[in-house]
């Protein structure tokens, strides 16, 4: 089996503020194949956006900071590299999208400037070869009249299509990994579909790795090969996306699953999760989920729960699932 | 109960200043009737700039329209007197979006909650205070967060406060405009059992707007399907949702993704963008995008007819 692309190995990204020490990202851990699509789920606050800026080194100085770990992105260590290294890895093998394209793209500039921007600096082209290599990007993400489009500003364009410029820009060098954060949140459902589709396309076209972060369990269902569930700044459980989905080990997984509204049944009243997510500059030593779960047991407050495998590559930390005879990792 | 017939609402669309003819007009509900029962609940969902925002607005009188009437009570909104009109704002009250947003930092939520209730309530102090305690109570907050701001509680706690705000005046109809979007997806589910518990125990009609279809589905009794400001159709949740009629709901609820990776539906993708509302195409407004579009499509504008019983839909397939 090949290596994997990406290991993340007990990353840890604290905010240090003066109500205390946040643990936004607490010690978390996966790997990522090349071609491959993990989805990062989890609610605000749970460490997906702040674990996607700490693989690329943006998370925003001085208040935080990545106390922990390691990136390893083809066996050689982000986490060790100088500010001018991480420029050249940023843009040219890690690309990112995010939620908003408004606000990712500039307004100011043309569309033609901004693609030219990251091609001209990570490949060196220029003139007429830089412009084929831009129309060339906006194809690829099915932009139709790209010449045009090459000298319009994003407020001319809907929606939809400033999200496939704004990953026109991320696919343009060729990057081996792309982290996408929410990129559909602020798309219609019938343009999410589209997105979606044509995401998938570039992948299987180019092999690109690809992170999704989502608080959506049908755009993970669709589209993701693995899923990873995070919890106040941890990874509570990761598996193949139909393991998880079959088989959820963690009563948090379970809970989120058994919450959704499901489109395709009418069904009387949904499953709570009571209480609230917990303050992350006051976690408690156990489980932080121990307050609102309901399978809770007295181990489940005083200690973090250990890793145990449920199948192949499906692990969960949870007493719960170690009090059921999942055996440690 | 509540009843809008032929409603229009147009926005003038001006460059820079507002002087001068405008160039031309945003056709934000072009032409929408509905009625809202006692009791029921009536999902509204469509996507972005297809007007349902704008038509919560006209129930709200946040918007007067420019054509077509409504109706509250069998009577017209226009021939309201003063005191008609105050009685309809007490009935009529709406919970929105974002909790950050819709509720004052700089107001304790005591205040917030007793704010719609009219000056000359004939309440004492007391009064005024056991009724904010008593609708906390109902949305299941404690009597004594109403001392407290809003920003010592979390996203969900907030919308609790706004249903609470919604509550005080013993209305009759509510607009719920995307309640649940702005939550955790942990949240969504208290929040919309707390919905459906309160209409069960004080009748309440609700009209919810929704891009969350799913969402839409657990509390809506019917549903209207919005597309560039106008109905394309109506009925009964279960059977929209069974069976959609109009070309425009199958694509819409096939593009819905489902919650299991080996649940594969039949896409229908729909190729295209959303209409400018300024300008939306001759005859059937979606027939650039409609994969079953006829000629006849084209040209003439479908009539929103019932085609079966309690189904009611705008297309030329029916």
């Amino acid at each position: 089996m090949t290596p994997p692309l990406l290991v993340v190995d007990d990353l840890k990204t604290h905010f240090f503020t003066r109500r205390g020490i946040t643990r936004a990202v607490d010690g978390v851990s996966f790997t990522l194949r090349a071609g491959e699509t993990l989805a990062l789920v989890g609610e605000s606050g749970s460490g997906k956006s702040v674990t996607c800026l700490s693989l690329v080194r943006l998370v925003p100085e001085p208040a935080g900071r990545i106390v922990g770990g390691r990136v390893l992105l083809d066996g050689e260590d982000l986490l060790g590299k100088s500010p001018a290294e991480m420029r050249r890895v940023r843009g040219k093998q890690i690309a990112m999208v995010l939620q908003d394209p408004m606000t990712s793209l500039n307004p100011a500039l043309t569309i033609g400037t901004q693609i030219g921007e990251v091609v001209r600096l990570h490949q060196g082209l220029r003139g007429a070869s830089l412009r084929a290599r831009a129309l060339e990007a906006l194809r690829r993400l099915r932009i139709a009249a790209a010449e045009t489009r090459l000298g319009q500003f994003q407020h001319q364009l809907s929606g939809g299509m400033r999200q496939r410029v704004s990953s026109a820009i991320a696919m343009s060098c060729a990057p081996r990994l792309l982290i996408a954060d929410e990129p559909t949140t602020s798309l219609d459902v019938t343009i999410q579909a589209q997105y979606l589709d044509l995401l998938k396309e570039v992948q299987q076209a180019t092999g690109v790795a690809i992170i999704l972060v989502t608080h959506d369990f049908g755009i993970v269902a669709a589209n993701a090969d693995r899923v990873a569930v995070m919890y106040a700044g941890r990874i509570v459980e990761i598996g193949s996306t139909l393991d998880v989905f079959n088989a959820p080990a963690h009563p948090y997984t379970r809970a989120l699953l058994r919450c959704l509204p499901d489109i395709d049944a009418r069904g009387g009243r949904l499953v709570e999760i009571g209480g609230q997510p917990p303050d992350l500059t006051r976690l408690p030593p156990g489980c932080p989920f121990a307050p609102r779960c309901s399978e809770r047991q007295p181990r489940c407050e005083t200690e973090y729960p250990a890793a145990v495998s449920i199948d192949d590559g499906h692990v969960a930390n949870c007493w719960v699932a170690v009090a059921a005879g999942a055996r440690p990792r | 109960m509540l009843q809008g017939v032929g409603l229009k609402k147009y926005f003038p669309a001006t460059r820079g200043l507002a002087v001068g003819r405008p160039r031309g007009w945003i056709k934000a509900v072009d032409g929408v009737s509905v009625q809202v029962a006692e009791g029921e609940t009536l999902g509204i969902v469509g996507e972005s700039g297809s007007g349902k925002t704008t038509l919560a607005k006209l129930f709200l009188l946040l918007e007067r329209p420019t054509a077509g009437s409504l109706r509250f009570d069998g009577k017209a909104i226009e021939a309201f007197g003063r005191d008609d009109l105050a009685a309809y704002r007490r009935a009529v009250q709406a919970v929105f979006q974002d909790p950050y947003s819709s509720l004052n930092p700089r107001m304790r939520v005591e205040h917030i909650v007793a704010e719609p209730l009219p000056r000359d309530n004939g309440l004492s102090r007391a009064g005024v205070r056991d009724r904010v305690g008593e609708v906390l109570q109902l949305v299941g907050l404690r009597r004594d967060s109403a001392a407290l701001y809003p920003h010592e509680f979390s996203g969900g706690q907030r919308q609790r406060i706004a249903i609470a705000r919604a509550l005080v005046t013993y209305p009759k109809f509510i607009v719920l405009d995307e309640p649940v979007s702005a939550l955790d997806v942990s949240i969504r589910a208290q929040i919309l059992n707390l919905l459906k518990g309160l209409q069960e125990r004080l009748g309440l009609a609700y009209v919810m707007i929704s891009h969350d279809l799913a969402a839409a589905r657990y509390l809506a009794t019917r549903l209207a399907v919005m597309y560039a400001g106008q109905l394309v159709e109506t009925g009964e949740c279960d059977a929209v949702y069974a069976r959609p009629l109009h070309p425009y709901t199958q694509a819409l609820l096939s593009a819905a993704l489902p919650l299991h990776p080996s649940a594969r539906r039949q896409r229908i993708v729909l190729t295209g963008e959303v209409p400018n509302p300024m300008n939306p195409p001759a005859g059937c407004r979606f027939h650039p995008r409609c994969p079953h579009a006829m000629p006849q499509c084209r040209t003439a504008e479908p009539v929103f007819k019932e085609v079966e019983r309690g189904r009611f839909t705008a297309c030329h397939l029916y």
